[in-house]
């Protein structure tokens, strides 16, 4: 195989990878701070698919321009994080946060399960897409092969601006050091006077926006049938898992290792590309349990 | 103790009549004891505080153990299956028991969600041999050596899939109350100090996963053989986390607990599948929180007023 | 809720206690139907749903089945198979289902043969189709009222001869499940008997639902092969040509897609013109042949004013299910002198049934295999409407196509001969308003 294949495969695992890190780092968010696996996060990126699709389908049926699609991806994606997962958090996780472990995972299990079928009562069940945004930005030549721009450019630019605005936002403004505080030590952050229940609720709408951005990136690119959550989900987990939980820049290095052994994959060994991030995960898990980039913490006794 | 005996000799004289008098009951019975003995082997994990995302894994490979064994004629008898599929998986639980069970918590559970998704992604990768996501068919065997028609074969897995879920409930209470099942209890609660007391808690979760995987791999086998069908879908995480669920719908105060919840959820699927069949998985989301915020002990917890072990009676 | 379930159980039970002859007509026939309500095959489950409403609605206006109004009950194939095999078995025996149509996977019509043999409930096999079914079992109970993939795959090779009979080099991205698996070894087998020169550059056979086909993509535009084809269908197959035509793919290369008469309306625009399509049968709402009967425009308006959207393939099969029901019913009424007949009449009525569909006429064989024309064509934009339409039409006759009685398929495709490309039995069309 010449070297400038390994490049494209390179360039077509960075846009999966970088869809999956704006996923994944959500989830990794989520449970940094609230200490909950989010099993609905994948709904969450299915939504703001559906709603990103219709209103693209919505505008260019009025005949307005189609670079109207990216603002409006923002407006999506905050929307569905503030009402979809902003009512999760506060009728549903909020009561529940002092409960074991396994029942707040049910509880976002079984959210999972109701807006796996909410999307279907909404939006039907025939592939739905938009890919006007997509065609509109045209595509770039490499190498002789075509990529669409969409693709190669704006999907890993919003992925890096989002990685390095949440590591501004958290490093540098208070909001942000009071979760970075809760996620440290929940009692003595609260106990300095941090309202947990804010920063509690402003994370998880954060995070899910996250998700939902993500899903409305991919509405350019891909049909929206049902069950495009639950694939994601299990996905962005292995991201997660990988990095180790609640790390950000982590998060960013281990969903491009996992589309960029998808692609390779793809080259060398078609029949394994879908085990790659799995056997990515468990091999990262049994060499450092606690995932690539966290660093040994003492047990609590 | 005398109420769980109660509620469980309740519910094994109902299991028993049942079938006699509506025939096409038996398999979604049998399907229920099933599911029953995956998520008790849920409730045992559960009881060291660990929850496993994954137990699909050993539902599944005992399944394709039944599926490939009886496609080959090899020992095509559910005396030899069964018992030989559920080995299986024991075996296979004991293999990857010894990495997962240094792990604990989501570790815990995400660890079993890979492997599972590995087992799933390799079944319905391998086509050629697994028949891919269309799965493969289970010629049905003999019982005993005679072959039986449909309708007698379900009726016969069904009282025998009754006695051995009897025997494993069983099983499970008295390994809950010996000294290994209160080590158990002791992870959950403090770990360290069972450490410094000099119990290896490694050693004590290894035996409980053993005994989990092997609860799992008998309702895998059993539902390879009424189903008469196998499909890679039995190791997907969606499977694993309704074993969870089952767990938790039934209450993990007790060991009848599993099999009540998955009937529950059996009559409720049946129902929703009839009334909502666009909107299934809905109702049973909805019934789930119900269950979380206004039942959090379960039916067993309803049923006996009691509160989930561990929280120190 | 118990006590309902008691009260149903019972009166199961005394059903089940009535013999199986020539019965009194019964107040109602209960079809349970098993198509995928969730999931991603719902693109073809839902509109399957929504066609068998349809019909059975109009059927029973016009006096149901000799006199007996149908009455259909769903069942969800999404629901994975155990799910649906005790769904299936509860419909059968709780709701007293004399006839069950079960399904559109071919995992779940392997599955549920055996367990409709069984129950001894008259199977009509709507949708699903794997060849293996008839060839390598004899079912008494089930029935196919329609093709089966031996002839789809054998029509798509002898267009892509016909169309481009000079290309060297093929690719193949079809999804990674048995339907993707089996079409293309029949198709493969066949290539090497017609064509033994052209070369395989790529088998791809990416996850089922897959989001993202990028890497195929960049693989197929390094190989440039004259012929992609792909067998993929709903949102996969929506997603492929999506991003190859974004790429400029869909111009290096001919492709040949046998299942996008179900996206064509979806896709609008996305498809150029000069893609070989076709849509597993004769259907296709714009039939050269049938579009204007009243039956057709009928069917068309009636199900474009309930859904929105046109008819497609899914549809068309449940029209034959429910036709060819229709018609078993009235021959097996006929032999039993207008008694209601057994579900084993039934079935054995079903045995050298011929019909009317809506696209062409239906024959079943004696290993209960039913054989159907096949419609290809290449697509053309026109002005009449936002999405491409069928040009350069070829019909080949069922007989032509199908794989002979007792032959299996693979077989019968490593021997097809040359002459068949061009045999005189095929008509052609090209678009007419």
């Amino acid at each position: 195989m010449p070297p400038e294949m390994l490049l494209l495969a390179a360039l077509d695992g960075l846009a999966y990878g970088s869809l999956i890190f704006l996923v994944a780092v959500g989830l990794s968010l989520i449970f940094g701070v609230l200490g909950v696996l989010n099993v609905a996060h994948g709904s969450f990126y299915a939504i703001g698919a559906y709603v990103a699709a219709a209103g693209v389908l919505a505008l260019t049926g009025m005949g307005l321009p189609p670079w109207l699609a990216f603002p409006f991806f923002i407006v999506a994606a905050v929307l569905v994080g503030v009402i979809v997962g902003g009512l999760v958090e506060t009728l549903l996780l909020r009561r529940i946060y002092g409960k074991e472990e396994v029942l707040q995972l049910l509880v976002t299990f079984a959210v999972f399960m109701i807006l796996e079928d909410a999307q279907k009562v909404v939006f039907g069940v025939q592939p739905y897409f938009a890919n006007a945004p997509m065609n509109w930005l045209g595509t770039i030549e490499v190498f002789g092969i075509f990529y669409t721009q969409y693709q190669l450019i704006l999907i890993p630019t919003v992925a890096l601006l989002v990685l390095v605005g949440l590591r501004l936002f958290l490093r540098r403004t208070a909001f942000g050091r009071a979760i970075v505080a809760v996620t440290q030590d929940r009692d003595a952050a609260t106990a300095m006077g941090i309202d947990a229940t804010r920063v509690y609720l402003i994370t998880f709408i954060i995070g899910a926006s996250l998700a939902a951005l993500g899903g409305a990136l991919s509405s350019a690119t891909t049909s929206l049938t049902p069950g495009i959550g639950s694939g994601m989900i299990v996905l962005s987990f292995a991201v997660a898992a990988t990095a180790g939980l609640g790390r950000i820049e982590g998060a960013a290095v281990a969903a491009l290792l996992i589309g960029l052994g998808r692609s390779v994959a793809v080259y060398f060994a078609p029949e394994f590309d879908v085990l790659i991030p799995y056997l990515i995960m468990v091999a990262v898990l049994l060499i450092k349990p606690e995932g690539l980039f966290t660093t040994v913490q003492t047990r609590k006794v | 103790m005398a109420r769980q005996l109660i509620i469980g000799a309740g519910l094994l004289a109902a299991l028993i009549i049942f079938p006699l008098l509506s025939p096409w009951s038996t398999v979604i019975l049998t399907v229920a004891l099933c599911e029953g003995l995956a998520a008790l082997g849920i409730l045992v994990l559960l009881r060291a505080g660990q929850v496993s995302f994954g137990h699909g894994l050993y539902f599944a490979f005992s399944a394709y153990v039944v599926a490939f064994m009886a496609a080959a004629r090899f020992g095509h008898e559910v005396l030899i299956l069964v018992p030989v599929a559920t080995a299986a998986s024991g075996l296979l639980a004991a293999l990857v028991g010894l990495f997962v069970v240094r792990y604990r918590a989501i570790f815990f559970g995400m660890l079993n969600l890979a492997i599972s998704m590995v087992f799933f992604s390799l079944l319905e990768k391998l086509f050629s041999i697994t028949g891919g996501a269309d799965g493969k068919r289970v010629p049905r065997p003999t019982l005993a050596g005679i072959s039986l028609e449909r309708a007698e074969f379900e009726l016969w897995i069904f009282y025998i899939t009754l006695g051995l879920a009897v025997l494993a409930a069983l099983g499970v209470a008295r390994y809950l109350l010996s000294p290994g099942g209160k080590a158990l209890e002791a992870i959950k609660s403090n770990e360290t100090r069972l450490e410094y007391l000099g119990v290896s808690s490694r050693k004590v979760l290894f035996g409980a996963y053993v005994l989990s995987g092997l609860l799992a791999g008998l309702g895998g086998a059993v539902i390879a053989l009424v189903s008469g069908h196998v499909t890679p879908e039995l190791a997907y995480w969606v499977r694993s986390g309704e074993f969870v669920f089952i767990a938790i719908l039934g209450g993990v105060g007790g060991v009848v607990g599993p099999f009540l919840g998955a009937l529950m959820f059996q009559i409720i699927r049946g129902y929703a599948a009839v009334y909502a069949p666009e909107t299934w998985h809905a109702v049973l989301g909805v019934m789930l929180l119900v269950i979380i915020f206004f039942a959090p002990n379960g039916l067993y917890g309803l049923m006996t007023g009691r509160k989930p072990a561990g929280t120190g009676q | 809720m118990v006590r309902m379930k008691w009260a149903a159980a019972l009166a199961a039970a005394a059903m089940l206690g009535a013999p199986a002859l020539a019965q009194d007509k019964p107040k109602e026939l209960v079809v349970g139907i098993a198509t995928f309500l969730s999931g991603p095959a719902s693109v073809f489950g839902v509109p399957g749903k929504n066609a068998a409403d349809l019909l059975i609605e109009e059927l029973n206006a016009k006096g149901g089945v000799l006199g007996v109004p149908v009455k259909p009950v769903y069942v969800d194939e999404g629901a994975g198979t155990n799910q649906l095999l005790s769904e299936y078995r509860r419909v059968a025996q709780e709701q007293g289902a004399q006839v069950m149509f079960g399904a559109i996977s071919s995992g779940s019509c392997n599955a549920l043969a055996p367990v409709a043999e069984d129950l001894k409930v008259v199977n009509v096999m709507w949708d699903c189709g794997t060849q293996t079914i008839f060839e390598e079992g004899k079912w008494k109970y089930s029935v196919r009222t329609q093709a089966h993939a031996g002839a789809e795959m054998m029509s798509t090779l002898l267009y892509l001869m016909k169309a481009k009979p000079d290309f060297k080099t093929i690719a193949v991205v079809n999804q990674d499940y048995a339907w993707g698996r089996e079409s293309w070894a029949l198709f493969q087998a066949g290539l090497k008997a017609l064509k033994p020169d052209v070369k395989v550059v790529a088998e791809l056979f990416p996850k089922f639902g897959a989001p993202d086909f990028s890497t195929e993509i960049t693989r197929l535009s390094a190989l440039r092969p004259d012929v992609v084809l792909s067998t993929s269908w709903g949102g996969d197959l929506d997603t492929f040509v999506q991003q190859a035509a974004a790429r400029g793919l869909l111009k290096q290369s001919t492709f040949v897609l046998p299942l996008a008469e179900s996206s064509l309306e979806r896709l609008g625009n996305v498809l150029p013109e000069g893609v070989i399509i076709g849509g597993r049968g004769d259907h296709y709402w714009l039939h050269p042949k049938h579009k204007n009967s009243p039956e057709m425009l009928s069917f068309v308006k009636k199900y474009k004013d309930k859904t929105g959207v046109y008819p497609i393939y899914p549809t068309f099969h449940m029209a034959q299910a429910v036709i060819g029901l229709a018609k078993a019913y009235e021959k097996a009424g006929q032999a039993t002198g207008g008694k209601w007949p057994s579900k084993e009449q039934v079935i054995a009525a079903f045995e050298g049934l011929e019909f009317k569909s809506l696209t062409g006429t239906i024959s079943i064989r004696s290993d209960h295999q039913g054989l159907e024309d096949q419609l290809l064509g290449t697509t053309k934009r026109v002005p009449d409407y936002p999405f491409a339409v069928y040009d350069k039409m070829a019909l080949y006759p069922g007989k032509l196509v199908t794989t002979p009685l007792g032959e299996k398929s693979l077989e019968w495709f490593a021997k097809v001969k040359p002459e068949l490309v061009t045999d005189t039995s095929i008509e052609t069309f090209d678009y007419a308003k």
